[in-house]
């Protein structure tokens, strides 16, 4: 007997929508009924049309018009429509998985807190560098009790950021040091992004920097280790570049994420990310609803 | 025929850009000091804050010695006919956070700068300091890397959102006269709003380049005492300054003060003011950030490699300001393909 697919709707067609419609077209166990924007002349609803996707210019309202039908929606819009969007999309009993920094529902990180969200009505998916950053912050702090500090700075390619990114700036820093904090317990954190238009494109990458009093290097790389792992599980182009290390009195690590080369090509490590994560946490909620 | 000369906007940028060349450990007592100086040069600016600007206190950049905050209260206390400017890096600072807090400070201008391709970040940052009545314009980082033609085009964007200067930075002290002039030549003539030049002087050119934007139609120039800023350091201020008032320039400068300014910075930061070196040159031919010299220096010191090497390879990955994290990526990739045995 074949799987019952959950039904979703994704809201946004700009470069987080799309890629992340690439990756629902492609799941066992997601069936993407509505596909929903406000252009239809625009790159992503064309992909849509072509991938018999249905889609709508409507937006929200096209959503909650089809909301019996059903189960889930990824809202991958601006930060500012989703804090409209959210009470809306609760009231229509729509799961809402928020690829926005708007910061309304509750934080989720695959690798740390899945199976703690799954009855959350709306989860906020942090950010890129939130997504690639808060595991292996996580667990630096779990290995070294002296921390009183944590620092992430993310390099994307200018190309991978589309308009709503851009505009964004602001929360995506916000929403990245909450995140920070409330996965580690460390007060005080930090969160830089950098743009690159170097061509070829870069592919993301992710430092996280820490002040620790007396750092356990071995068992902070047997951890780090130990969370690529599982992250690369739902992340396959997630890959550990500078072992923990210590410089000038900081703790340094850092990875790189290539895409999949869903929508963009692989260089956009950064929409693959925070769409795996979506895409694993709607995942586990259609697993855990089939009966 | 004698033409008359425009009048020139002077910014001070020693207490900034200087940040880097001290590692960030500036006190509040040499900012006390110097901006009583720069005030009495009559320089019409002085820039203050980390050498990233506001919020960049940071294990990637460095820490501050001194809080922001305070920082801006000690400067703005010695300034009356001087206004007190900051840097801002939208990815770095916030509305929020940052930028309210330097609009209580008291601060008269903010420079909203952003990488040379990437001016729609400053959008939200560049309007919202219009709307709160103080002054804003919009700079332009490593504007070396790419054409006048994206240049003009980044800088109206600026323009629209309501910068009422621009600043072109040669952050890696990267330019030559001919390229200063093509630019800043195609944006003065072509931009509503005044245009300005930020140099530094890893290939000694800083105030060659300075004078070319000048005479190129730029109305607003950046200098530090005693060049003090990143890598190579800046246009040396009391430099421009005689070379402004020899070649006719309008300025609000007084030339002795302002060459006192300069003799006080170089008894402030005495052992730390920028050189020339083979480090600095390199950084300049490879096109990388300035304020990337003593990171560079450092990571290569730990992996074994030549800083040279190190500056060259970021400088083909097109680095851009602000990813100086790389630059340890980078050491250790190039130790592990001097060395491909494993070490340990």
């Amino acid at each position: 007997m074949s799987l019952k697919k959950l039904n979703v709707a994704i809201l946004g067609t700009g470069n987080i929508g799309t890629d992340l419609l690439l990756k629902v077209v492609r799941s066992e166990v997601l069936s993407c009924r509505l596909f929903a924007g406000r252009n239809l002349a625009s790159p992503g609803m064309t992909k849509g049309s072509l991938l018999n996707v249905p889609v709508s210019a409507r937006g929200l309202q096209s959503v909650l018009d089809l909301k019996d039908e059903l189960a889930l929606v990824f809202d991958a819009t601006s930060a500012e429509d989703h804090a409209r969007h959210a009470p809306l999309l609760r009231q229509a009993g729509l799961v809402a998985v928020d690829l926005t920094p708007a910061n309304v529902g509750r934080l989720c990180v695959p690798a740390v807190n899945l199976a703690a969200c799954l009855d959350e009505p709306n989860v906020n998916m942090v950010t890129c560098g939130g997504q690639a950053a808060i595991p292996l912050a996580q667990v630096i702090a779990e290995a070294n009790p002296g921390i009183s500090y944590i620092e992430t700075i993310s390099s994307i390619a200018s190309r991978s950021a589309g308009p709503a990114t851009r505009i964004n700036l602001d929360e995506y820093l916000q929403t990245t040091e909450r995140g920070l904090q409330l996965f580690t317990g460390c007060p005080r954190t930090k969160a830089i992004l950098n743009l690159n238009p170097a061509q070829p494109c870069v592919h993301m990458q992710t430092t996280i920097m820490a002040k620790i009093a007396a750092p356990d290097l071995p068992r902070t790389r047997e951890r780090v280790a130990a969370i690529v792992a599982v992250i690369r599980q739902y992340v396959p182009g997630y890959q550990l570049i500078l072992e923990p290390m210590v410089e000038h009195g900081r703790l340094i690590s850092m990875v790189r994420v290539d895409g999949l080369g869903d929508y963009l090509p692989r260089y956009a490590g950064n929409l693959d990310i925070i769409n795996c994560a979506a895409i694993a946490f709607a995942e586990a909620v259609a697993r855990r609803r089939q009966p | 025929m004698t033409t008359v000369k425009p009048s020139i906007i002077v910014c001070d940028a020693t207490l900034r850009d200087g940040s880097h060349a001290y590692s960030h450990q500036i006190t509040a007592e040499q900012i006390r000091a110097y901006a009583a100086a720069a005030e009495a040069a009559g320089f019409d600016f002085l820039e203050v804050g980390h050498g990233n600007g506001l919020g960049a206190s940071s294990l990637q950049v460095g820490e501050s010695l001194v809080a922001e905050a305070e920082m801006l209260r000690v400067a703005r206390e010695q300034l009356h006919r001087t206004r007190l400017s900051v840097h801002v890096m939208p990815g770095v600072a916030t509305i929020h956070r940052e930028i309210a807090g330097a609009l209580a400070a008291g601060v008269d201008l903010f420079r909203v700068g952003s990488h040379c391709t990437e001016a729609d970040i400053t959008q939200r940052h560049i309007s919202h300091v219009r709307s709160a009545g103080r002054h804003v314009w919009g700079v332009l980082m490593m504007s070396h890397m790419v054409s006048k033609e994206v240049l003009l085009q980044e800088a109206q964007k600026m323009q629209s959102y309501g910068a009422q200067g621009i600043v072109l930075m040669d952050s890696a002290g990267a330019y030559f006269p001919a390229d200063v002039t093509a630019k800043v030549g195609l944006l003065a003539g072509a931009l509503e709003v005044p245009v300005g030049f930020h140099a530094h002087n890893n290939l000694g050119l800083s105030i060659a380049n300075s004078l070319a934007a000048l005479e190129a139609g730029a109305r607003i120039v950046d200098g530090t005492a005693k060049g003090f800023g990143a890598g190579a350091g800046n246009a040396p201020i009391e430099l421009l300054a005689g070379v402004l008032k020899q070649q006719g320039y309008v300025t609000a400068i007084d030339l002795y003060r302002a060459l006192d300014a300069a003799e006080l910075a170089g008894k402030l930061f005495a052992g730390s003011l920028p050189n020339s070196t083979g480090i600095t040159i390199v950084s300049g031919l490879a096109g990388v950030f300035s304020g990337f010299s003593k990171p560079v220096q450092r990571a290569a010191e730990q992996f074994g490699v030549d800083p040279r090497d190190v500056f060259f390879e970021l400088g083909r990955r097109k680095v851009v300001g602000g990813q100086e994290d790389l630059i340890l990526e980078v050491a250790s990739e190039l130790a592990r393909r001097s060395n491909p045995a494993p070490k340990e």
